[in-house]
């Protein structure tokens, strides 16, 4: 009983931590299939962080805060888009330089909140649920973005490869001329698969800042929105895959402290390197099938469109 | 440029001769500075210095005028600010984190004739002198709370690094939980960091999951706190009674209280009576407590712990007197002895009854 108590507490703390990483991995993933790399995911997941923690520390209202926090995001993400769909600046280096403006924006909206806290409520008891000890405790210990987080995920997925905007998605991220030719507005899709990844990055941020710690700290992304990146790339820009990814993330990031408990030696500092470590090489190695990573490699990534 | 630099010269020399002069006997105020390394924030270390200095600035009137910098890096930045202060005619710096010791070292140096004082480190000069806090002694007072009210038997501990600061809390807090308890065992989880919220959050969740029913942290944010509110648990608080937002978690906590230390230093810089003698004051000197203890903690649990804490501020007790066994079984302070402050000042061991490893 006592183990399968830890297993189900590991469980939840596994699923919590992979949250944040889901939510941006998909907005990137979007984005991408759509033909544009933007490495700004940390820097628009700092804004949405700081945003979200500002709204709901002043207003009281974490869904407040979250909704706020996803505009921010997909703000940071326009001016990205308007830079390198309208003006064709190149894309990663607006990308970086996004993230660096995001570290810089936020710590400068969150300058107000340093030290102040969200108060939290108790542990979640609702009288059936709960009663059905092993699967109640796991459901109630899940926070309500992360069942939000799973639902969006079947979205995406179902949007990507079973609808007509989803092809249509597609296909401006592989061959742009044909889609223009055939009469869709290839910037009009990127815009918005831009934003759309912004949002996500945005919630990605508010879910850290405004119910995971609940505290607002600068940088306190601490290079999730890069992990959120490389996962889409080692992923081989598979949305079950990133799932896969962000949960292995989660899970190595939550084991490292009971590896320190076990007393084997390790330092701690190598523990702390661990997940990233871990994540992009169980990807890398994964996903080293050349043929797959062609066929699933949107074909204009990165490459800008002159209509 | 020529004339730019001439006038350089010439505000620095201006600068020194200001400095050189003896004080006035009354009219000038004392320009005192604190350097903070974070933003002062609601709760937590800086929020605590910045309390002690208002109180400080009330107590002792126009005598004294206070500047804040605060969110100060570590390296370059605070050797710019330190001697920006320094050469604005601040008589007094307080230096408040152990990464500012080098700097204030070196400015001290170049301003013989203002104080320094930098917090917990090791270097001093003529002009500068170190301070820390024994915070062993609350945390002992804290680890009896814990040790009385645990269930499983099992206290998690969210460490920083491991430093003979940090070890000397650990353990202090160990002895006390084991005053109480003689099989309670402390589960040591660190996080490599002073202030990562993500970090404490999920080190607490993992002690909580092993069985752990009260999480105590030597780190500076609310998140272990916040942790145990969420997870029905109990929680020892750090650097700041953060009861409001652990109102059903937080059995009490281990907190400094500047305001009466800066007042005294301060006091002794204006009238002459500072020397650079090191400072590590205790809970008799009143620069250390332990927030009031929650309701849940039983009442007869409350006097002994009032007990105790008494015998300590009259310097009856000492939280490190022997016999005390280190996590091998060996006797590391013998009995009726008390640790001589040089072993605090090394300490690199754990006590017995902490699952915890340390680096060689």
């Amino acid at each position: 009983m006592a183990e399968i108590n830890f297993i189900v507490i590991l469980l939840i703390a596994t699923v919590t931590a992979a949250t944040p990483l889901m939510l941006a991995s998909l907005g990137e993933l979007v984005a991408e299939r759509s033909g544009v790399l933007n490495l700004g995911v940390e820097g628009m997941m700092l804004v949405g962080a700081s945003v979200a923690f500002a709204v709901a520390a002043s207003s009281g209202s974490l869904l407040l805060g979250t909704v706020c926090g996803a505009l921010a995001g997909a703000l940071m993400s326009l001016v990205f888009a308007f830079l390198t769909l309208s003006c064709m600046a190149n894309q990663v280096a607006t990308g970086l330089a996004l993230t660096i403006f995001g570290i810089g924006v936020s710590a400068y909206i969150g300058s107000g909140f340093t030290g102040v806290s969200l108060e939290v409520s108790g542990p979640l008891v609702v009288p059936f649920i709960s009663d059905v000890t092993i699967l109640g405790t796991f459901l109630l210990g899940l926070e309500p973005l992360t069942y939000v987080t799973i639902v969006l995920f079947f979205c995406v997925r179902w949007f990507l490869y079973k609808s007509r905007p989803g092809l249509m998605l597609r296909a401006v991220g592989d061959v742009p001329d044909a889609a223009h030719a055939i009469g869709f507005s290839v910037l009009g899709v990127r815009y918005l698969a831009v934003m759309f990844g912004g949002a996500m990055a945005g919630v990605a941020g508010a879910f850290l800042s405004v119910y995971y710690t609940p505290v607002w700290v600068e940088n306190m992304t601490a290079g999730r929105g890069w992990i959120a990146v490389a996962l889409v790339v080692f992923a081989a820009w598979n949305p079950t895959r990133i799932m896969f990814g962000a949960l292995l993330f989660g899970g190595v990031t939550i084991l490292q402290f009971h590896i320190q408990s076990a007393n084997l030696g390790i330092p701690t500092q190598f523990l702390t390197m661990l997940p990233y470590a871990a994540t992009i090489a169980v990807l890398v190695i994964i996903s080293s099938d050349r043929a797959r990573i062609l066929l699933n490699t949107p074909a204009s990534l990165a490459v800008p469109f002159r209509p | 440029m020529l004339r730019y630099l001439l006038h350089s010269i010439a505000a620095l020399l201006a600068a020194y001769g200001l400095l050189g002069a003896p004080t006035g006997a009354v009219a000038e105020p004392l320009k005192v500075g604190f350097v903070y390394f974070s933003p002062v924030g609601e709760t937590g270390w800086t929020a605590e210095h910045d309390k002690g200095r208002r109180v400080m600035e009330e107590a002792l009137g126009d005598a004294v005028s206070a500047t804040i910098v605060e969110n100060v890096a570590y390296g370059p930045d605070a050797l710019r600010v330190i001697r920006q202060l320094a050469a604005d005619g601040h008589g007094l710096v307080y230096t408040t984190s152990f990464g500012f010791m080098d700097q204030t070292l070196e400015v001290a140096g170049l301003y013989p004739d203002a104080t320094f004082m930098h917090l917990d480190g090791y270097k001093s000069a003529d002009n500068m002198a170190t301070y820390s806090l024994r915070y062993y002694e609350p945390s002992y007072l804290a680890g009896m709370v814990a040790g009385a009210m645990t269930k499983t038997g099992t206290i998690g501990y969210v460490s920083s690094f491991p430093l003979p600061a940090v070890l000397q809390i650990i353990n202090g807090f160990a002895l006390g939980a084991r005053a109480m308890n003689p099989d309670v065992v402390v589960k040591v989880i660190e996080v490599n960091s002073w202030y990562d919220p993500g970090r404490e959050r999920e080190a607490s969740d993992a002690l909580f999951a092993q069985g752990v029913d009260i999480v105590a942290h030597v780190t500076d944010s609310t998140a272990p706190t916040l942790a145990a509110q969420k997870a029905g648990k109990m929680v020892i608080g750090f650097h700041s009674d953060r009861a409001q937002f652990g109102p059903d978690s937080q059995l009490t906590a281990v907190i400094p209280v500047w305001g009466d230390f800066y007042t005294r230093v301060t006091g002794s810089v204006i009238d002459g009576t500072w020397t650079n003698a090191p400072m590590w004051d205790s809970m008799a000197q009143g620069v250390l407590a332990i927030a009031p203890l929650g309701p849940m903690v039983p009442q007869d649990v409350v006097a002994q712990v009032e007990a105790r804490q008494a015998e300590i501020v009259a310097g009856t007790f000492h939280p490190f007197q022997g016999p005390v066994r280190d996590q091998s079984g060996t006797e590391r302070i013998a009995a009726g002895t008390v640790i001589p402050d040089a072993d605090l000042y090394s300490m690199n061991w754990y006590v017995e009854g902490v699952e915890g490893t340390l680096p060689e």
